[in-house]
């Protein structure tokens, strides 16, 4: 095969201990739904250092502002959202997806099967997308979103969380993962973010509440920055 | 913060509302005027007791006919299709079920020097799934299969689970089923 046909990229490989592993039995659904048998290691080719890119006409201006896109305002704590996406050699992911989901203030998701009886936000749709900058950042304006109960075991709760979607730079760095409030006391208790083994990658979940980054008589800010897998330094790489 | 990177956590019951909804849903993964032979991609998700998984998504990544990506870090020299992105993504129906329009993408290069035979990057995701799932389809009976280097690496009694099956009724349309669990457990990937 002619040379320039192949370069030589590949992505680190996760440390085991910093994701969850698929089958969580306090996580109740995994147990119907998690492998049991083991995992084939995949050699990074073409394949899997490309992946689907995103661009600017994918994209609209409310978008990253889920406050402004009903004709009021939702009810809730404003906050505005930033932080940094980088690769784990602390490079800048630029022009990469980001979307997120969420409750709304109450705990009440828009969506037909969520059947939890609080209030409903006619202002609030709970979904944006945005893409990074050249810099790897991104802002959204949002609410805080409630906690919620779910079925999981007796009395389970979620913690307030925001779900989070990134694409990277390659079908090897696709990401959905959930990024909570700092201190919040129901933490201990939910089995999705204790399904993480490390404690220190479990830390990365939680936002940091941003001084910098909050606005006077407006809106609190959190910071969230989330680290894709880099590169593999490779002598080869074109 | 040390650089590590951060982890994944379940999509959940409601990813409708970020990844699928409206406009975020890709069903055609090639278009209509796309270069190709037309496939028509029905999937299945199903859990470790055989039922139906009506809150999965799936996501598809793939070639174009002449097994190009599109992507700048595909350097090789074929022609792109406008009309062939390469990505699809759906949520589950409450049959489990959701069903891509593509092409068959041609051959990439894989490692060791060896082309990889047509195959289409699968993730799967879902309430219950911790971290998303990536297979690949491939397509039965399709003569560079026996040649595939990652083919290769999957036990032989396990690779017809990442065999799609073309439908005897219907041409051009083919069934994949991904069995999250159980006896006929699908080949999941450590990517
Ligand atoms: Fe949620």
């Amino acid at each position: 095969m002619p040379k320039e046909m192949t370069r030589n990229i590949t992505y680190r490989r996760h440390d085991p201990n910093s994701q969850p592993t698929s089958l969580h039995p306090p996580y109740r659904a995994t147990i119907r739904r998690a492998p049991r048998k083991p995992l084939i290691v995949l050699p990074h080719t073409l394949s899997e250092i490309t992946g689907p890119v995103y661009g600017h006409d994918d994209i609209a201006e409310t978008d990253s502002d889920l406050t402004r896109q009903h004709a009021g305002e939702p009810l809730g704590e404003r906050i505005i959202l930033t932080g940094d996406v980088l690769d784990d050699g602390g490079r800048p992911v630029p022009h990469t997806l980001v979307e997120i989901w969420q409750a709304n203030a109450a705990g009440r998701y828009r969506h037909q099967m969520d059947e939890h009886p609080a209030p409903m936000d006619p202002n609030f749709s709970g979904a944006g997308r945005t893409l990074t900058d050249a810099n790897g950042r991104y802002q959204f304006v949002t609410i805080k979103p409630g906690a919620y109960p779910w079925s999981n075991h007796d009395n389970a709760w979620r913690p307030a969380h925001i779900h989070f979607s990134l694409f990277g730079p390659a079908f090897a760095t696709r990401l959905v993962t959930q990024m909570y409030f700092p201190g919040d006391p129901l933490l201990p208790y939910d089995p999705i973010f204790q399904s993480v083994p490390d404690e220190n990658a479990r830390q990365r979940l939680i936002s940091e509440f941003d001084l910098t980054t909050t606005k006077p008589d407006w809106a609190l800010g959190f910071r969230f920055d989330i680290i894709l897998r880099g590169r593999e330094a490779t002598p080869f790489e074109a | 913060m040390e650089p590590v990177p951060i982890p994944s956590q379940t999509v959940g019951p409601f990813f409708h509302l970020g990844c699928t909804a409206a406009t975020r849903s890709v069903s055609d993964v090639a278009g209509p005027n796309a270069k190709g032979e037309r496939v028509r991609l029905i999937c299945r998700v199903l859990d470790g007791d055989g039922q139906p998984v009506n809150d999965a998504m799936i996501e598809i990544w793939q070639a174009n006919a002449d097994g190009k990506y599109h992507h700048p870090d595909d350097l090789q020299e074929k022609a792109l299709d406008p009309d062939c992105r390469g990505f699809g993504r759906l949520a589950t129906d409450e049959n489990g079920t959701c069903i891509f329009e593509t092409i068959k993408p041609g051959r990439v290069p894989g490692n060791m020097g060896k082309l990889q035979a047509p195959h289409l990057n699968v993730s799967v995701f879902g309430r219950g799934i911790l971290r998303r799932l990536p297979t690949r389809i491939y397509f039965a009976a399709e003569a560079s299969n026996s040649e595939d280097p990652i083919l290769a690496l999957v036990p032989e009694e396990r690779r017809n689970t990442l065999m799609a099956h073309p439908d005897l009724h219907s041409r051009g349309h083919w069934h994949f089923d991904v069995h999250l669990s159980g006896e006929d457990e699908t080949v999941f990937f450590d990517v």
